[in-house]
């Protein structure tokens, strides 16, 4: 036999059992819309492969990891002691970051070009809990170096919780593993961040995943609008996919040039007894919310200012989740534009706190 | 079909119902140009992806493999010191690390001091000194040692325990590769 003739048998083995062909087949018949924002369609995807380099380089530091009292010593042997550690660690923070950024361009080129609406509903509810997830990575990840930016941040995020009335203490102990930060709450948010998590964010990144497949991507309304005749299209296999993947490539080398020419630092270990750095300050990520709690402290001080902060936060977040039953779909009119102009608010609030938050601390 | 197969090369060439082909595929290129372009270009692709691949794979190869460096290192180790190890009464073992891996030191009751290697060299179990019957045994598979010279008296060890050089000081024992 040839191995032409070997590799054909043993194709034809697994596809009788596994049905790829099948696979194959819809992956030609599914394609993607073509048009001048089609470039927003591979954030999704970048988000993906930002997830799968999380997984990876998690693993590989899981390897030399210690939480609890040993954690800083461990992070301190990983950058300085092991091989290429430095990198490893360095990549795991810079695509973190990345993946909360391309999550974010992701959600918001869903939002304009209103791929909420019927019947994608559950992909924007998913996406809008896998990025929550992704945020709690992102805060119990911050702590697990054990350094002194990862304690004062931490020990700020819980005042966050424990703002919350009657019951906020309470919850801010049980994150903590006790009334300050230490061994223990490095040791329980090792576990949400390798354990817990991954557990509720995979079947819930696999939802999401199927319902893309399920409803495909949507068209902005302008495109929907047009005759069937009129819309490009691509095929998802091959041409989507090769893009795609041609994107992860750039991604992959944004990772390792950001990794290794700006390799992420390691504080001092923690003191219980030492006073906040000067210009310390949250993740970016945080830093609009962070910024948004101050301004709010300062119209309105004391408690009600931060329950104030507290409410607003949950009342403009439930409305950015609850959109698409304000604009079910195209028929909408009015709510459609309303919407729009909302979700110009959100970017611009967005921004402008980002920018005067880095802006004070210098 | 056919039209899929067009001459590159000759764009105006007729196709009559014959399929024609293309000359990069066809390994004879016209005008004496290089025949391989095609293959060439294949091997280079997947060379550059080889490369790529190797550049991720090192640091992951070196990353893992940086505590097996550490003991390697640890193994090249000559002598080791034992403070205090001069008290150990007659009769009696202490066991200590000689580099990676765990060794005895037996002081005999005849005033004899003895160091071995305690791991068994049948299958790298740790082994111990039983003063009773004045022996070293591996309890895994009952190996037994001579515990003056290391010999394998019994059992399936097929090789004795290596021994060290001892030198009792006033403060201290030291430990040495034979």
């Amino acid at each position: 036999m040839t191995t032409k003739a070997i590799t054909n048998a043993a194709y034809e083995w697994v596809d009788e059992r596994l049905g790829i062909s099948d696979l194959i087949t819809f992956g030609k018949h599914k394609t993607v819309p073509v048009h001048s924002q089609t470039f927003w369609y591979y954030w999704g995807g970048i988000s993906l492969f930002l997830f799968l380099v999380q997984c990876l380089t998690g693993v590989l530091l899981l390897v030399y990891y210690r939480p609890g009292a040993e954690a800083y010593e461990s992070v301190r042997q990983i950058t300085y002691v092991m091989h290429f550690g430095w990198l490893i660690r360095s990549a795991h923070s810079w695509s973190a970051n990345l993946m909360i950024f391309a999550i974010l361009v992701h959600m918001f080129s869903v939002y304009f070009m209103k791929a909420y609406r019927s019947p994608r509903e559950f992909g924007w509810f998913s996406g809008m809990a896998l990025l929550g997830i992704a945020a709690v990575f992102g805060f119990s990840g911050y702590l697990l170096p054990m350094d002194e930016l990862a304690y004062f941040a931490t020990k700020v995020g819980l005042q966050i919780p424990a703002a919350i009335p009657v019951v906020g203490p309470a919850i801010a102990n049980m994150l903590r593993g006790g009334t300050e930060v230490g061994e223990f709450t490095v040791q329980r948010f090792f576990a949400l961040h390798v354990v817990v998590l991954p557990a509720i964010f995979l079947p819930l990144l696999g939802f999401h995943l199927w319902l893309v497949q399920k409803w495909g991507n949507a068209a902005p309304p302008s495109i929907e609008a047009l005759p069937k005749e009129e819309r490009k299209t691509m095929p998802f296999l091959p041409t989507f996919l090769r893009k795609d993947l041609a994107m992860w490539l750039i991604s992959l080398n944004v990772i390792a040039l950001l990794a290794s020419l700006f390799p992420w630092p390691l504080g001092k270990p923690i003191d219980p007894l030492a006073p906040a750095p000067a210009g310390i300050h949250p993740e970016w990520y945080f830093m609009s919310p962070f910024e948004m709690l101050k301004l709010l402290g300062n119209v309105l001080p004391g408690a009600i200012g931060e329950i104030g902060g507290l409410l607003l936060f949950t009342v403009g977040i439930l409305l950015w989740v609850l959109i698409p039953f304000y604009d079910p779909n195209s028929s909408s009119g009015r709510r459609g534009r309303n919407a729009h102009y909302f979700g110009l608010v959100a970017v611009f609030a967005l921004l402008a706190t980002t920018i005067i938050g880095y802006w004070t601390i210098r | 079909m056919s039209d899929t197969l067009v001459n590159i090369t000759n764009p105006e060439a007729e196709l009559p119902g014959n399929i024609q082909l293309d000359p990069a595929r066809s390994g004879y290129g016209e005008d004496g140009e290089s025949p391989t372009t095609r293959r060439a270009f294949l091997v280079g692709a997947g060379c550059a992806t080889a490369a790529y691949a190797a550049a991720l794979a090192y640091p992951v190869y070196r990353y893992l493999a940086s505590p097996i460096e550490t003991a390697m290192n640890a193994t090249a180790v000559k002598e080791v010191t034992l403070k205090d190890a001069q008290k150990l009464p007659m009769g009696s073992v202490m066991m200590f690390k000689f580099g990676p891996s765990p060794a005895m030191l037996i002081h005999h009751l005849d005033g004899k001091w003895v160091a071995f290697t305690a791991v068994c060299t049948h299958l790298g179990c740790t082994v111990q000194y039983e003063a009773g019957p004045d022996r070293i045994h591996c309890a895994c598979h009952g190996g037994v040692y001579n515990s003056q010279t290391g010999a394998n008296v019994s059992g399936p060890p097929p090789k004795p325990l290596l021994a060290y050089k001892v030198a009792v000081n006033d403060a201290d024992v030291q430990i040495s590769r034979a």
